[in-house]
C-alpha cells in the first residue's frame, strides 16, 4: 500500500480489534468438537505415562534404601523388572497420546481447511479485496498447519509438562517438606528467567524476520527488473542495497542469539545449584535422621525432571503463541460475511432488455469517493455496449457492476429485466462470459482450462470458442492439440496465446453475456479484427460488454459509454458521439488522422 | 555430501577463530558440566546416615561443584555465542555472495527459472543451511563430546558397568532410525501432498475473483476437499510416525536406567565381586550419566535429519554459485562517445540450437535514424534488443555500435549508452523521486519534477499521499499506466544517445498516449530509436521497419517500399484499420 501518513487512530481501532479478535477466536473451537474423545483421552494417556516416569525415581530410592540397605538381591532384581515394566506402560500410554493427537490435529485440520476454503468461495469481491488474494492463500495454508501443529502439541504436551513439574514438587513434598522449600525457590527462578528472555527475545526475533522478508523482497525485486537493472548499470548498488540489508540480518541475529543464549545455561545452573542446596540442607536433615540417602538422590532427580519440563513450557508457549496469532488471521476471515445471495434461479430468458442501470452509483469500500456516478442506460439482447476512456475512469468497475460482483451503492443494475441483487449469483454468472484484463490460464491441460465454464462442454464446442478466439490455429498446430498442457500461470505460451485462450475460455457454451474487460491489448490489428469478426457472426445473440481503450474495436457497437473520472460523458452511438461528445472526439481524433494518412499513403 | 559440507565450511573459513573457540568453549563447558554429577554422587556419599554425615568434606565438595557449575555456565553461553557468531556471519557472505552471482549470470539464467525460485535460495535455501548445518554442526559436535565425556567419566566411576551402558545404547539408537525410516515414506508422501495442496489453494484462491466469476466455486471445492482429505490422512500418519522416537528412546533409556540401577544396587551390595566396587553416592552419579549419555544420541539423530535438509540446500545454494558467470570485462576499453550509429553484420541468432530464428541480418543504422519493428503477436520483436544490450549473445557476425564492436567495449559503456522503456514495467520499493532518478542518481529534485512533467506524471505524482517521497512498489496500488509513466520519465531524465521503447505505451490509455508520444518525439530528435509497437500508427514513419514473424526478420524497408512490396506487412498494416 502506499504509505502515507499513518493515522493517529490506528491506536484505537486496534484496541477495539483486539477485543473483537479474541471472542471470534474461540469460534475456532467448534473445529474441535467431533474429537471430544481424543481432546481428553490424549492428555490422559500422556498424564499416565508422567505419572508412571515420576514413580522411577522413588523405585529407584527404595533400590538404595531396602535392597542395598539389606543387601537383598532379589528386591534389587524386582524393583529393576519394575521400573521396565513402568518403561513398557510408558512407552504404550505415549504412543496412544501421540496417536490420538495425530489424529485429533489433522482431522481438526483438514476440517478447519475445508470450512475456511469453503468460507472463502463465499466472499463477495470487497471483501477479497480487504484481505488480499496472497493472504487469503496464506491464511489457507500456512496458518491452518500452524495451529494445527499447536492443537498437536497440545494434546502431546499441555499437560504433561505443567503436570511433570506440579508433579515433581508434590513428589518432593511428600519426600520431605522443609526440603521441598528449595523446589519452590528454584522452580519459580527458573521460570522467571525464562519469562524474561522470552519476553525480551521475542519482539526481537520479529524485528530479525522483519529484516529478512526486506530481503527477500530486494531479492525478488532484483530478479523481476534484471533487465532494467542491467541496461542501468546498476548492479553494483543493488549488492550494495543488498548487503546492508543482510548485514541487517546477521547483526540483529547475532544481538538476539546473545539473549537467548543466555536460557540454558543459566537454567542449568539455578537447577544445579539448587541440587547444591538440596544437598548442603538434605545433609543436615539426613545427619538428624530425617531423611535417608535414597530419599535425596529421588530428590535430586526430580529437580532434574522440573528443569526438562520446564523448558518443553519455555517451547511450548511459542508454539501457541504462534498458534494463537494465525488462529487470529483465520478469524479474520470467517468473520467476514458471506456474499448476499438472492433467490431467483430461473432467467427469464425471453426478456428483450438484457442489461439496464438506473441511476447507478459506486464506491469501494476503502474509499469514500464514489468511482463510478449516476450512470444510466440499457442494452438490448444481441447489442453490443462499448465502454471508453482513460485509465482509472471507472470503466473496469462499470462492468464488474453486472455480474453483481460489486453492489452498486445507489440505484439499481438490472440484468434480464430484474435487479441483480435478487438472482443467485451462480445462476446469474453462469449466463455470463468474463474475459479479465489480465489472462490467468490453470495448470493442466487447454480442454481442462476451457471447460471453465461448463465442466461438461464437449470438444466440439471447445474447438468452435477457440476459432472465434483465433486461437484454434496453434492449439491445434502443437501435436497433443486440446491435450497440451498449460504450466502454471500459462508460462508456456505467450502473452498474445494466453490472452486468445483466455477469450476461448469465456465463450464456450455460447454465454448470454459477454464482458471483454480490455482483454485484447496482447493482439495485434489483425487478429483483434478477426476476433471480432468472428464474434459477431458466431454469438449473434450474445450481448456484449466490451471495455477497449482503442476506438476502431467500438465504431460498430451498438452504444458506447464513454467514461471520464467516473462519469459517463457520453453515451450513443459512434456518430452521435463524434457530433456532442468533446472527450469521444479527442479520443477518436488519433485515429481519424490515422486513417487520413491511410488515404494520403 | 562430504564435498557439500567442506565447500559449508570453507566458506566459514573467515570466521576459523570463532570455530575454533566454539570448540574451545564446548570442551571445557562440558567436561565440566559431566564433572557435576561426580562431585554430586560424591556429596552423596558423604550424607551417608543418621549422625554420619562428614560436613568439613561435604562443605569442600560443595564449594568446588558450585565454581564448577558458574564455570561451566560462563562457557556454555560463551560457546552459543561464537556458533552463533559463525553461523550469521557464514550466512551473510554466502547470500551476499549468491546475489552477487545473480547480477552475473546471464540473463538466459535468470529467465529461465522462475523468480520465486530463486529468491527462495537466497532465502529459504540459505537459512536452512544456517538452521541445519552450521548450528546443527555444532549441536552434533557438543553431542559427541557429551557421550565421549560421559563414557570417560563412566568409565572411571566403573568399567563393567559402563560397559554394559555401551553395549545397550545402540538399542536407543536401532529404534530411532528404524522409526526415521518407517517414517521417511510416509513423509515424503506428505510433503508432496502439501505441495500439491499449496498449489491448488495458490492457484485458485490466489485467482480468487475469476473463479466466482466462472461459477467455479463448488468444482474448486471438490478438487480442494480431495486434496485436503488426502493430506489429513496421510499427514497424521506421518506425524504420529515421526512421533514415536521421542517416546520409544524414552523407554529405551528406561531400560538403561534400570540396567544401570540393577547392576550398580549388586555392586553395592558386594556380592558380585566382578561388578567392581560401588557405593550410593557413585550409583547415583552414574544414573544421572546415563540420563545425559543417552539423550545426545536422540538430538544426533535429529539433527543428522536436519543436516541431509540442509546439505540439500546447499546443494541448490552452490548449483547457483557454480553458474558461469557472463565474461569479466575489466580488460575492454570504455565507450565514451557514442553517435548513435549501429552496425549489424551477418548476424546469426538463436535462442536454442534446435531452433534458428535470426539468420544473417544485416542493418545499418546512420545516426538519428528511426527503426521500428513490427509483427504479429509472439513473433520475437524483442530479440534484436536483447542482442544489443547483450543480454544475449549472437551466435555469429558481429553488431557494431559508433563504429565499435560491442563484445570489445565493458557492458556497462555500452548500457549506458541506451534508454529502455519495456512493456514490463519495473518499479522497486523506494520512493517516486528515488524510481525515476534510478539511471541518474546524482538528479536534483527540479530535474526528476521536470522529467515527470515532460511525460504527463507530474499531475498524479502531486496527488499522492507524499507526492515525489511517497514510497511505491510493484503492487502499491499504482495502476500500470501510471508505472510505465515513471519508467518513461526515468529516461527522460537520462537522455541517452539511443532509445528503446518496447511496446512502451501498451498500457497506457489512449489520451495519455498522445501526450507521451508528443515527449517521444521531443526525446527522439537526433537520437537513435528503436520503437517495438503493434500500433503501426506510430511507427510510420520510421526511417526503417523491421517485419518479423516467428522470430526471423521476413521484410526490411521504410514503410512506401514494404507497402509497394505488397507483403506481410502490407497485410498487417491494412488490417487495424478495417473494423
Amino acid at each position: 500500500m502506499i504509505s502515507g501518513g499513518t493515522s493517529r487512530k490506528g491506536s484505537v481501532a486496534n484496541i477495539f480489534t483486539n477485543c473483537w479478535e479474541r471472542t471470534q477466536m474461540t469460534k475456532l473451537l467448534i473445529f474441535l468438537k467431533g474429537y471430544k474423545k481424543e481432546l481428553i483421552l490424549g492428555p490422559f494417556f500422556k498424564l499416565l505415562e508422567a505419572i508412571f516416569e515420576l514413580i522411577v525415581p522413588l523405585v529407584m530410592a527404595k533400590i538404595i534404601d531396602k535392597g542395598i540397605a539389606y543387601n537383598d538381591v532379589g528386591y534389587v532384581l524386582k524393583m529393576s523388572a519394575l521400573i521396565v515394566f513402568l518403561g513398557i506402560c510408558g512407552l504404550c500410554f505415549a504412543l496412544t497420546c501421540q496417536f490420538l493427537a495425530a489424529k485429533c490435529a489433522y482431522g481438526f485440520g483438514t476440517e478447519l481447511r475445508t470450512a475456511l476454503y469453503k468460507h472463502v468461495n463465499l466472499l463477495s469481491y470487497s471483501s477479497i479485496d480487504k484481505i488480499g488474494t496472497s493472504s487469503l492463500v496464506n491464511r489457507i495454508t500456512n496458518d491452518t498447519n500452524t495451529v494445527q501443529n499447536g492443537v498437536n502439541m497440545f494434546i502431546r504436551l499441555a499437560v504433561r509438562a505443567p503436570f511433570l513439574v506440579i508433579g515433581a514438587a508434590v513428589m518432593a513434598v511428600s519426600i520431605d517438606m522443609k526440603l521441598s522449600a528449595v523446589f519452590f525457590v528454584v522452580a519459580p527462578l527458573i521460570s522467571l528467567v525464562i519469562f524474561f528472555i522470552m519476553r525480551k527475545t521475542i519482539p526481537m526475533y520479529k524485528k530479525t524476520q522483519q529484516s529478512l522478508d526486506h530481503a527477500s523482497l530486494l531479492t525478488r525485486e532484483s530478479l523481476e527488473g534484471a533487465r532494467v537493472i542491467r541496461a542501468f548499470s546498476r548492479q553494483n548498488e543493488e549488492i550494495q542495497e543488498f548487503r546492508e540489508a543482510v548485514s541487517d540480518i546477521s547483526t540483529q541475529s547475532i544481538a538476539v542469539g546473545k539473549i537467548s543464549a543466555i536460557l540454558n545455561p543459566i537454567a542449568f545452573m539455578v537447577m544445579n545449584i539448587g541440587i547444591v542446596a538440596v544437598i548442603w540442607f538434605g545433609g543436615k536433615r539426613i545427619n538428624i535422621g530425617s531423611l535417608t540417602q535414597g530419599e535425596l538422590t529421588a530428590f535430586i532427580n526430580y529437580m532434574t525432571q522440573i528443569l526438562l519440563a520446564l523448558v518443553v513450557l519455555a517451547n511450548l508457549i511459542v508454539i501457541f503463541t504462534k498458534a494463537f496469532a494465525s488462529a487470529n488471521r483465520i478469524s479474520e476471515v470467517f468473520s467476514l460475511l458471506p456474499e448476499d445471495d438472492g433467490e431467483i434461479t430461473d432467467l427469464d430468458n425471453n426478456s428483450d432488455n438484457i442489461i439496464e442501470f438506473r441511476d447507478v452509483s459506486f464506491a469501494y469500500e476503502a474509499s469514500g469517493d464514489s468511482s463510478v456516478k449516476n450512470i444510466c442506460f440499457s442494452v438490448k439482447r444481441g447489442e453490443m455496449l462499448g465502454i471508453i476512456g482513460g485509465t482509472g475512469c471507472g470503466k473496469t468497475t462499470l462492468a464488474n457492476l453486472i455480474p453483481c460482483f460489486y453492489r452498486a451503492t445507489e440505484g439499481t443494475v438490472s440484468v434480464f429485466d430484474k435487479d441483480v441483487t435478487t438472482f443467485s449469483h451462480n445462476e446469474l454468472r453462469q449466463r455470463i462470459g468474463i474475459v479479465p484484463q489480465k489472462a490467468v490460464l490453470f495448470t493442466g491441460t487447454v480442454r481442462d482450462n476451457m471447460k471453465w465454464r461448463n465442466a461438461e462442454a464437449t470438444d466440439e464446442e471447445i474447438i468452435s470458442a477457440l476459432k472465434i478466439a483465433q486461437a484454434w490455429d496453434f492449439v491445434s498446430s502443437n501435436p497433443e492439440g486440446l491435450d497440451t498442457l498449460i504450466s502454471q500461470g500459462g508460462k508456456n505460451l505467450s502473452g498474445g496465446q494466453k490472452q486468445r485462450i483466455s477469450i476461448a475460455r469465456a465463450l464456450v457454451g455460447a454465454p448470454d453475456i459477454l464482458i471483454l474487460d480490455d482483454s485484447t491489448s496482447a493482439l495485434d490489428y489483425k487478429t483483434d479484427l478477426e476476433f471480432r469478426k468472428a464474434l459477431r457472426t458466431a454469438l449473434p445473440n450474445t450481448t456484449i460488454i466490451m471495455v477497449s481503450q482503442r476506438t476502431t474495436s467500438l465504431t460498430d457497437a451498438d452504444k458506447i459509454i464513454v467514461m471520464d473520472d467516473g462519469e459517463a460523458v457520453g453515451i450513443g452511438k459512434h456518430e452521435e458521439l463524434i457530433q456532442n461528445c468533446p472527450v469521444y472526439c479527442e479520443i477518436y481524433h488519433s485515429q481519424m488522422s490515422q486513417k487520413e494518412e491511410k488515404a494520403n499513403a | 555430501m562430504l564435498k557439500v559440507l567442506k565447500r559449508v565450511i570453507a566458506y566459514s573459513s573467515p570466521y576459523l577463530i570463532y570455530f575454533i573457540l566454539t570448540i574451545v568453549f564446548a570442551l571445557a563447558g562440558i567436561s565440566l558440566s559431566l564433572a557435576v554429577p561426580v562431585f554430586i554422587g560424591e556429596a552423596v556419599d558423604c550424607c551417608m546416615g543418621k549422625d554420619s554425615v562428614d560436613f568439613t568434606r561435604l562443605t569442600r565438595i560443595i564449594v568446588f561443584l558450585t565454581s564448577v557449575i558458574i564455570a561451566s555456565t560462563l562457557f556454555q553461553w560463551l560457546m552459543t555465542l561464537c556458533t552463533n557468531k559463525l553461523a550469521f556471519l557464514t550466512v551473510r557472505d554466502l547470500r551476499t555472495d549468491i546475489f552477487n552471482k545473480m547480477q552475473r549470470v546471464p540473463l538466459k539464467y535468470i529467465d529461465g527459472h522462475t523468480k520465486g525460485e530463486l529468491t527462495s535460495r537466497v532465502i529459504n535455501d540459505i537459512e536452512i543451511i544456517s538452521d541445519g548445518l552450521l548450528q546443527g554442526l555444532a549441536q552434533l559436535f557438543s553431542g559427541v563430546i557429551t557421550i565421549i565425556g560421559t563414557l570417560i567419566f563412566m568409565m572411571t566411576i566403573n568399567v563393567k558397568i559402563a560397559v554394559v551402558v555401551v553395549i545397550l545404547t545402540p538399542l536407543s539408537f536401532i529404534a530411532a532410525s528404524k522409526i526415521t525410516k518407517a517414517s521417511h515414506n510416509s513423509y515424503m508422501k506428505q510433503s508432496k501432498l502439501r505441495g500439491d495442496m499449496v498449489s491448488l489453494v495458490e492457484e485458485m484462491a490466489g485467482n480468487q475473483k475469476l473463479v466466482k466469476a466462472f461459477v467455479y466455486g463448488d468444482r474448486a471445492e471438490k478438487r480442494f476437499e480431495e486434496v485436503n482429505k488426502e493430506y489429513g490422512k496421510i499427514g497424521a500418519k506421518a506425524t504420529f510416525f515421526s512421533s514415536m522416537t521421542n517416546p520409544t528412546t524414552r523407554f529405551v533409556n528406561g531400560v538403561i536406567y534400570a540396567a544401570v540401577g540393577l547392576l550398580g544396587a549388586l555392586g553395592v551390595i558386594g556380592q558380585f565381586t566382578f561388578l567392581g566396587s560401588m557405593t550410593v553416592g557413585k550409583l547415583s552419579s552414574f544414573l544421572a550419566y546415563s540420563n545425559q549419555y543417552t539423550k545426545p544420541f536422540n538430538e544426533i539423530s535429529g539433527v543428522i535429519a536436519e543436516l541431509q535438509n540442509a546439505v540439500a540446500s546447499a546443494q541448490r545454494v552452490f548449483s547457483v554459485l557454480d553458474e558461469v558467470e557472463i565474461s569479466d570485462d575489466s580488460d575492454k576499453e570504455e565507450l565514451s562517445s557514442c553517435d548513435g550509429s549501429l552496425n549489424f553484420k551477418n548476424v546469426f541468432f538463436s535462442y536454442s540450437p534446435e531452433t534458428k530464428l535470426i539468420q544473417n541480418f544485416n542493418l545499418n543504422v546512420k545516426t538519428g535514424q528511426r527503426i521500428a519493428i513490427v509483427g504479429p503477436t509472439g513473433c520475437g520483436k524483442s530479440t534484436i534488443i536483447n542482442l544489443l544490450l547483450r543480454f544475449y549473445a549472437i551466435n555469429r557476425g558481429s553488431i557494431e555500435i559508433s563504429g565499435r564492436n560491442i563484445y570489445e567495449i565493458t557492458y556497462e559503456s555500452l548500457r549506458n549508452k541506451f534508454g529502455m522503456v519495456l512493456q514490463e514495467t519495473w518499479v522497486f520499493t523506494g520512493t517516486v523521486a528515488e524510481n525515476i532518478a534510478y539511471g541518474a542518481p546524482d538528479a536534483t529534485r527540479e530535474q526528476i519534477i521536470e522529467a515527470a512533467k515532460s511525460v504527463y506524471a507530474h499531475g498524479f505524482i502531486k496527488r499522492l499521499p507524499n507526492g515525489y517521497d511517497t514510497v511505491i512498489s510493484e503492487d502499491c496500488g499504482l495502476s500500470q499506466g501510471q508505472k510505465q509513466l515513471i519508467c518513461i520519465a526515468r529516461i527522460m531524465l537520462m537522455s541517452p544517445p539511443v532509445l528503446i521503447l518496447d511496446e512502451a505505451t501498451s498500457s497506457i490509455d489512449l489520451r495519455t498516449e498522445q501526450r507521451i508520444q508528443k515527449a517521444f518525439i521531443k526525446l527522439m530528435e537526433g537520437r537513435t530509436s528503436f520503437i517495438i509497437a503493434h500500433r503501426l500508427s506510430t511507427i510510420k514513419n520510421s526511417d526503417v521497419i523491421l517485419v518479423m514473424k516467428n522470430g526471423d526478420i521476413i521484410e526490411q524497408g521504410s514503410h512506401e517500399e514494404l507497402m509497394k512490396k505488397n507483403g506481410f506487412y502490407y497485410e498487417l498494416y491494412n488490417s487495424q484499420f478495417t473494423s
